[in-house]
């Protein structure tokens, strides 16, 4: 199992835009994979559900922790790393 | 926007799609709750399967939606039919679903539980963003009832007072089940002159201006607006000198009307005593009676379409005969053309199961699809000769594009002749067999099909739009999509010669022909029949007395020599004024 904790620092959190892209990319692994929300305590969600996301109300400056396992867990959890880490440059 | 921040006498600019003037207060066209009954003891695997067939085409909508978002340069709108594309899909949403099937739940009852399920969810979160969302996911969620109930897009919707309409577009199942009484005047963002609002509006003697952008899409109801359906344009919030002016226009176009209205069940004789006929374009038995009162001498095309439309099983061979009774019964002994079913890609008939296609206008439709389905033709083939006895009934195919689809078509025909006498009906001995020409390479090839056929009609809202290679419904390219060409002009003179060469009578039953602008030229071209909107009828007739076929002839001559559709509209207005003038 792969985990991960970060800041989401993108101006509207993991709302609209962002938790599209976060979730259209969590979708192209085959690994499972949960986000929840270490902020206001939303526990874990499939990460690959959009309506899930969404309801982790995660806001600017939220910390949330990523959980994956699966074959391709370390590179999934490189690539959703990346997206936080660059603040979603160049995918929205 | 609130009705103060609305600009007083603001004139937005957009294409003229059906004449006339019209004054009122807006209303924009909404659509409205459905309603669904909750049923158990149903199989969960089967009425999942439901589920995925709604959602998967709902998302080919959506799919749609956002490419035209896209091509428009509307990426935040294209933005928002993306997360609703992945809402459907969504794994939670749809294991919450299963586990409602598993219980026996309906379909419709289990989609909806989970769709509210997660929008309560959302809008239970503190967040504007995510109260949104939960719009969206709504918007979404009733996109997949509606299939799953099928029901077609906006039929719900009921217009209180008599208003102007403002629509993004309105498409024919959305305009079907429409009290038309009560729209004054229609008014859309997007769609262009060929445009199915414009087509309707025209059918319906509503004055239309399209195309207008969607800052119309903003103005409050019940804000005062004109429309200028000849002109293009409108005006929000009128001053009362412009009130007072167009109230004047109105007054004056009214009592030139009602001349002509009048003189409407006169025949269209020139000056020098040529008659030509002039014919409706109906898309129903109803149209037909009114056609008749605005002075039509027969049918030039009877579209089939609404036989087909807003059902879920195809209509019966019994059904279908009924239906063209009715109005060749109306007609009494006058011809009427009835063109076979031209359906495509565009349009969502679940028995067809016709799928999306990228290019819908230059794919599978019309005769192309009934050709690979000679079954399913063959009942609308055999409705039409059981309606044959003792009516001029005529049948015309329509979107052929080579000889060998005429003749395969043609000999569907007889064939349908012999199983409906076999099984003991009279049919009419003989009936007239035509062709749409829509398609340039008939009129191209127009001296090679005029040896398979009795007429010819030329189509020449698809046939401007295949010449010209601009969409119908592109507003991006409506400029384009002008009848009046030269190129168009000139394909539609040779078609109508290569029928006389073969003694076949040659009509136009696109816009064009109760076009004002164009109704001499095709005079000059050597016509013999009009066919359009009936409320076109009365002024086209008008135009025609006015003109002699010799000078309609010389007019036609010089404008096929033009480089552009708007000299050629710019010289049949210079020529009309010097009649007037005389």
């Amino acid at each position: 199992m792969q985990s991960f904790t970060a800041v989401v620092v993108n101006d509207v959190g993991l709302h609209a835009r962002p938790a599209a892209v976060f979730v259209q990319t969590a979708a192209k692994f085959k690994s499972s994979i949960k986000i929840r929300n270490l902020t206001n305590g939303k526990d874990f969600v499939d990460a690959k559900s959009i309506l899930g996301v969404l309801t982790l109300g995660v806001s600017k400056d939220h910390l949330v922790e990523v959980q994956l396992t699966g074959e391709d867990e370390q590179e999934a959890a490189k690539t959703l790393k990346d997206i936080f880490d660059n603040n979603f440059k160049g995918l929205l | 926007m609130n009705r103060s921040a609305t600009p007083v006498n603001w004139v937005i600019n957009g294409i003229a799609a059906a004449p006339g003037l019209a004054s009122g207060s807006s209303l924009l066209w909404q659509k409205e709750s459905l309603h669904f009954e909750r049923q158990t003891g149903k199989d969960p695997q089967y009425e999942r399967q439901r589920i995925d067939k709604a959602v998967k085409t709902a998302q080919e909508e959506l799919e749609l939606l956002r490419d035209r978002m896209i091509s428009e340069k509307h990426e935040a709108e294209a933005i928002v039919f993306d997360a609703h594309i992945l809402m459907l899909e969504d794994p939670t949403l749809l294991q919450y679903v299963d586990g409602l099937l598993k219980e026996t739940l309906n379909a419709e009852a289990a989609w909806m539980d989970g769709i509210q399920f997660f929008s309560d969810q959302l809008a239970s979160i503190p967040d504007a963003t995510l109260k949104s969302r939960a719009a969206d996911l709504n918007d979404a969620g009733l996109r997949v009832l509606r299939h799953l109930l099928g029901i077609k897009e906006g039929n719900l919707f009921e217009i209180g007072q008599p208003s102007i309409l403002i629509a993004r577009d309105l498409a024919p199942s959305e305009t079907a089940s429409m009290d038309k009484r009560k729209v004054l005047a229609f008014c859309t963002a997007e769609g262009g002159p060929t445009s199915h609002t414009a087509i309707l509006a025209k059918a319906y003697g509503i004055p239309a201006v399209v195309g207008l952008g969607s800052a119309v899409l903003d103005i409050p109801n019940g804000t005062p607006i004109l429309v200028d359906g000849r002109m293009g344009y409108v005006v929000v919030n009128p001053n009362e000198e412009t009130l007072q002016s167009f109230a004047e226009r109105k007054r004056l176009e009214g009592e030139k009307e009602e001349v002509e209205v009048r003189s409407a069940h006169a025949p269209a004789t020139t000056q020098d005593g040529v008659t030509v006929e002039v014919v409706a374009n109906v898309g129903n038995p109803d149209e037909a009676e009114k056609a008749l009162d605005y002075g039509a001498e027969g049918i030039g095309l009877f579209r089939t379409e609404f036989i087909f439309l807003d059902r879920q099983t195809a209509p019966t061979e019994e059904e279908q005969s009924l239906a063209y009774q009715k109005v060749l019964e109306v007609m009494g002994n006058r011809p009427v053309v009835v063109r076979t079913i031209d359906v495509g890609g565009d349009k969502d008939i679940p028995y067809l199961d016709l799928g999306k296609e990228a290019n819908p206008f230059l794919g599978w439709r019309a005769v192309r699809m009934c050709l690979d389905r000679p079954d399913f033709f063959k009942v609308q083939l055999r409705a039409l000769w059981r309606a044959s006895l003792g009516h001029d009934l005529r049948v015309m195919f329509p979107m052929i594009a080579t000889l060998d689809e005429v003749r395969q078509a043609k000999s569907l025909l007889m064939e349908a002749r012999q199983e409906v006498v076999q099984a003991g009906y009279s049919v009419a001995d003989k009936i007239q067999v035509g062709i749409m020409v829509e398609v340039p390479s008939v009129a191209i090839l127009a001296d090679q099909f005029a040896r398979e056929v009795d007429f010819f009609s030329i189509g020449t809202n698809d046939l401007t739009q295949y010449t010209l290679a601009a969409e119908r419904t592109n507003p991006k390219v409506a400029h384009l999509g002008d009848a009046c060409h030269p190129s168009v002009l000139r394909l539609i003179k040779m078609v109508i010669e290569a029928g006389h060469a073969f003694g076949l009578w040659v009509g136009v039953c696109g816009e064009l022909a109760g076009d004002p602008d164009a109704a001499p030229i095709l005079l000059g071209f050597g016509l013999d029949e009009f066919s359009m909107s009936p409320r076109a009828i009365p002024h086209a007739k008008a135009i025609l007395r006015r003109w002699s076929k010799e000078q309609a002839k010389q007019l036609a001559d010089q404008v096929i020599m033009l480089d552009s559709a708007r000299q050629v509209r710019q010289k049949v207005r210079e020529y009309s004024l010097g009649q007037n003038s005389r």
